[in-house]
């Protein structure tokens, strides 16, 4: 999966490789929560009978991240950031059947 | 008609239980043997969970990368480690459900790095979490997520 944007680059480490940050900005975040879909959960329920990769669990998955992650970069281009780093992300199910995936991270000017 | 009652209360489960099982195992089994593959295909490949970088990596530019899957038990396995979960201690059936989708997290982030030109991935993070309500009797979705990402580096003259 790439979660890349091009004018922005993210990173799980406290710098960008080989940049230097000349502007921190703060934290910014980025979340969505999503309920899984009635089809996708009756296939994953079949497929729960034998075990094995639930793949609609797993692209639902990743699109939301995918959506967490570009509305943390949002925010960030919005303060005047190129870069976003040091990013985490959580997952909390809030209720039965949905989830919240959360993605943050601190943003910077890197030179 | 008492014969057919009897079908649905034990014969049926115990259908459902046997066939779980055979195909449960052998979709396991096919999936360690795809993962060892793919590991052999990416052996030399630097993944490191170092948080700095050393500092002969001359990097040219760096972009994080993901990997993900979520899993689920058979409904044999489920049964059993429910069954275990009566009188504590080690759950084995659990075990290798965690483990290659562990690996497999793993792979495909590797894998995603490499088909992008990067040459070697370092800061790498695991993260687990259960998806959704994994009932006692073994009903309802047990999945769990593998997140596997880190912070992929191209670098001039590979370790120049």
């Amino acid at each position: 999966m790439d979660v890349s944007n091009s004018s922005i680059v993210i990173s799980n480490t406290e710098s960008i490789p080989g940049r230097n940050i000349v502007e921190f900005y703060g934290v910014v975040t980025g979340n969505t929560v999503r309920a899984k879909h009635v089809g996708r959960d009756i296939m994953a329920g079949l497929k729960n009978i034998v075990g094995g990769e639930l793949k609609g669990y797993t692209e639902l998955l990743q699109d939301s991240r995918r959506e967490a992650t570009d509305r943390m970069i949002e925010q960030a281009k919005s303060m005047g950031a190129n870069a976003v780093v040091n990013v985490r992300f959580a997952t909390s199910s809030i209720s039965q059947g949905a989830a919240e995936l959360f993605a943050y991270g601190t943003a910077v000017r890197v030179s | 008609m008492e014969n057919l009652s009897l079908f649905f209360n034990f014969g049926l489960p115990l259908i459902v239980l046997m066939v779980a099982y055979f195909i449960g195992s052998s979709i396991e089994k096919n999936h360690f043997a795809n993962i060892r593959e793919r590991e052999d295909d990416l052996h030399g490949f630097p993944v490191v969970s170092f948080d700095t970088m050393p500092d002969d990596w001359n990097v040219s530019s760096s972009d994080m990368v993901t990997g993900s899957i979520v899993v689920s038990l058979d409904y044999f396995k489920r049964v059993i480690a429910g069954l275990r979960g009566l009188i504590g201690g080690r759950i084995k059936t659990y075990e290798p459900l965690l483990e290659r989708a562990r690996r497999e997290a793993l792979l495909r982030m590797t894998e995603s790095a490499r088909a992008q030109g990067y040459d070697a991935i370092f800061n790498v993070r695991l993260e687990t979490s259960r998806l959704a309500n994994a009932a006692r009797d073994g009903k309802g979705t047990a999945g769990v997520e593998m997140l596997a990402f880190g912070t992929a580096v191209k670098l001039k003259g590979r370790f120049g």
